[in-house]
């Protein structure tokens, strides 16, 4: 297995100083218990869970954190935020992660291309962020 | 003679797996048995009172009791005996919890040693006569060993309650590894500032004696009465006449390392340890000075105002008698150079947690300026690795070490009040806080000071230029991970120190597998040892914080006045006498301390 690299520069400050400020919440409160995925209703849908994708900002990994899916899985339901023991808002961590994503690469989608079937199927909150995608 | 025989159920814990009504019945018939009786639990006010009564209807002379272990309730049983005007030794007891149920699952068997175990006891109880206890006066004076945290507390908490008190410290001051230490988890308080007044207390205690550079090379006696040998090494400066004034220093032409320190700056042969050193007096070093034997310089003699310097001191065997004595030798650092793939003693940025609080503190060789040791830099990144020897059974300490999270938590801390920007960074297995307020100091490392913990193993530390590369894991994305630091601290861990290790094997106390000197009782006596009269505290029984060493220290005096504050002792009237016809004198019971009559005897 190679070696993933750690670096805790100028650069991953600033990712994490970001997440900090659009999100409110202080990331090193996290000590890794995991109970947020724990209670996670789409832990498996992810490919970091949602302790993983925390700890990936906790070391700044800003490439790593946005590539995951995490944040674009999470359907904010709070779930995690109400039963964090640290008391951190982890949607608005997922929101803040998400919001760093749109500035920087905006994917516009337009609904309207979008074929009748797959609109019939996708659900609602899929297009609600779509047209957030929108205003990105 | 009519022998009572009473079989205890423990609740489950023997009648699970012994047959308890049998074993009562078959014992009916052994002779001189006039009753037998089981009963939940013997040791109960109803069952004690089971046995009061039946030595009245019955007119019993004797009793055995099968229950548990004669280490829990041999004395509960006997008071059982005096209270009924029997004589207490003519009881007998059965081990059938620890030696029967306890080890064994099979019914049947344990059922079969029960009865072989009480029917043997039934004979012997036949044959016991009755014993008278002695008494022997008490020396109203303590020893206390070991000048640490735990040794002053002792110390001053015996002599606080009126006890003369002599406190024998092997180095040339008082203070321990705590004197080392900057400041301390989790208040922070600088631990110079809060020991030294204590320090300076023992100095002045009417009721203490301090013996620094002295160390006890023989105990015999009992308790009460324990005779101890002190050897008092020379200081070469005669403590009384010293003023502290340092003409001295600048004239001394050696330079060695300063233990101190951690060796990370220099000190003269004739030095003072560390300025709030207790006694209050320089000392030289036989092993640097040109000045004795043979005498080649004496410089330091020369400018001596007060004529402090005598080259000539010679060691003296001071003999003294106690009535009890505190071990409180401490602890010694792990050698970390054990642990080949981290690299201390080969990359010179690499230090041990002692090393760092001498780097991290105002009187250390940096004034309190983080800076590494190779090229004098203030390191960008710090790299904390936890259990360096601790919790590795297969080539170091099994255990674990206790304080080293919480320490390597402050380290980090520290770290990064005095380098706001740098990055702090902890590799650890478990983050263990169990003690008040650790908890939220380590909260508050990670939340405030934006300290980031790693959990996983650093499996290599290998230089890299002019900074340290680290190979590691993070065990919660599960993927190797490595990085650059510029300084590492190993969170070293505690080994018991020679002290510990001399005195356990001087006094015969018992060890555990570690080397650690093993408390009578983990849970119940933690403070006392296999033998009366000694007792320990702080990190000679095991690894420790200061909180907790201190609350055992103040126990362990607490107990010795216990025995200072009588007149005389009972001492157990079951003694072994020795057959002189039959007696090889190999001594190993004398070495064993098997009890005072046979030190009497020889």
């Amino acid at each position: 297995m190679s070696y993933g690299y750690i670096k805790i520069g100028s650069e991953e400050k600033a990712f994490i100083a970001k997440v900090e400020e659009i999100s409110g919440q202080n990331v090193y409160s996290c000590y890794q218990c995991g109970k947020c995925s724990a209670g996670c209703a789409f832990s498996y849908k992810m490919d970091k869970t949602v302790n993983q994708f925390i700890h990936l900002i906790q070391l700044g990994q800003k490439e790593r954190t946005l590539d995951a899916n995490t944040h674009w899985i999470c359907a904010s339901c709070f779930t995690c935020t109400v039963r964090c023991p640290r008391e951190i808002d982890v949607a608005a961590l997922m929101e803040a992660v998400r919001e760093i994503s749109l500035r920087e690469n905006p994917e516009k989608v337009r609904i309207a291309d979008l074929p009748k079937e797959s609109l019939e199927k996708l659900p609602n909150i899929a297009l609600v962020s779509n047209f957030r995608k929108k205003t990105g | 003679m009519k022998i009572g025989v009473y079989v205890c159920e423990c609740g489950s814990n023997i009648a699970s797996t012994v047959d308890v009504d049998k074993i009562v019945e078959e014992a009916k018939d052994l002779p001189n048995v006039a009753v037998s009786r089981v009963y939940k639990y013997m040791c109960s006010d109803p069952g004690q009172e089971l046995i009061k009564n039946d030595i009245d209807e019955y007119n019993l002379d004797k009793i055995v009791v099968a229950a548990c272990s004669p280490r829990m309730h041999e004395a509960t049983f006997r008071s059982v005996l005096e209270d009924k005007g029997l004589n207490p030794y003519v009881l007998e007891i059965v081990n059938i919890r620890e030696h029967v149920s306890w080890v064994n699952s099979d019914k049947d068997k344990g059922t079969e040693k029960s009865m072989a175990l009480l029917t043997g006891a039934v004979y012997r109880s036949a044959l016991m006569k009755p014993l008278e206890r002695k008494k022997v006066g008490v020396i109203h004076t303590a020893l206390v060993i070991g000048g640490g945290i735990a040794g002053i507390q002792a110390a001053l908490d015996i002599a606080s309650m009126g006890y003369k008190t002599t406190l024998v410290e092997k180095t040339s001051s008082i203070g321990g590894k705590m004197s080392q230490l900057d400041k301390t988890f989790p208040t922070l308080d600088c631990s110079q500032c809060i020991l030294s007044p204590k320090m300076v207390e023992v100095n002045r205690h009417p009721n203490i004696k301090l013996l620094s550079l002295s160390e006890v090379v023989a105990v015999d006696g009992y308790v009460g009465n324990f005779k101890v040998k002190i050897k008092r090494n020379p200081r070469y400066v005669i403590e009384d006449k010293c003023t502290l004034c340092g003409d001295c220093l600048p004239v001394c032409p050696v330079i060695a390392h300063d233990e101190y320190n951690q060796g990370f700056s220099p000190r003269k042969a004739i030095y003072i340890s560390y300025p709030q050193a207790i006694p209050a007096s320089f000392i030289i070093d036989p092993d640097d000075c040109l000045g004795i034997n043979p005498l080649i310089c004496t410089k330091c003699k020369e400018v001596c105002g007060p004529e402090a310097i005598d080259f000539d001191m010679q060691p003296e065997i001071i003999e003294k008698e106690f009535g009890a004595i505190v071990v409180a030798t401490g602890y010694a650092p792990y050698p970390i150079e054990n642990i080949g793939e981290y690299g201390y003693g080969t990359i010179h940025d690499v230090i041990s947690g002692l090393d760092y609080e001498r780097i991290v503190s105002a009187s250390g060789p940096t004034e309190g300026k983080i800076l590494r040791p190779s090229d004098g830099k203030i390191p960008e990144t710090v790299v904390f690795i936890h259990c360096a020897g601790s919790r590795d059974p297969s080539k170091h300490l099994p255990y674990c070490s206790k304080i080293c999270c919480m320490y390597s938590t402050k380290h980090a801390l520290q770290y990064k009040h005095v380098v706001h920007n740098g990055t702090a960074i902890n590799f650890y297995i478990d983050i263990r806080t169990a003690g008040k307020d650790y908890e939220e100091f380590y909260q508050r490392a990670a939340e405030e000071d934006k300290v980031i913990y790693i959990r996983g193993k650093v499996s290599e530390v290998l230089e890299d230029g002019d900074q340290i590369l680290i190979k590691g894991v993070d065990t919660l994305s599960g993927e190797t991970v490595e990085l650059h630091a510029d300084m590492v601290v190993l969170a070293t861990g505690i080994t018991p120190s020679e002290g510990t290790k001399e005195m356990a094997s001087l006094m015969n106390l018992a060890v555990d597998i570690n080397g650690f000197i093993r408390e009578a009782h983990p849970k119940l006596k933690p403070v006392d040892t296999a033998i009366a009269g000694i007792f320990i505290a702080g990190t000679a029984t095991g690894p420790k914080d200061i909180p907790d060493t201190v609350s055992q220290a103040s126990g362990a005096a607490s107990k010795a006045c216990g025995i200072l504050s009588q007149d005389e002792l009972e001492i157990e009237a079951t003694v072994a006498i020795v057959d002189d016809s039959l007696c090889l004198e190999v001594v190993a019971c004398v070495l064993k301390r098997a009890h005072i009559a046979l030190l009497r005897c020889k």
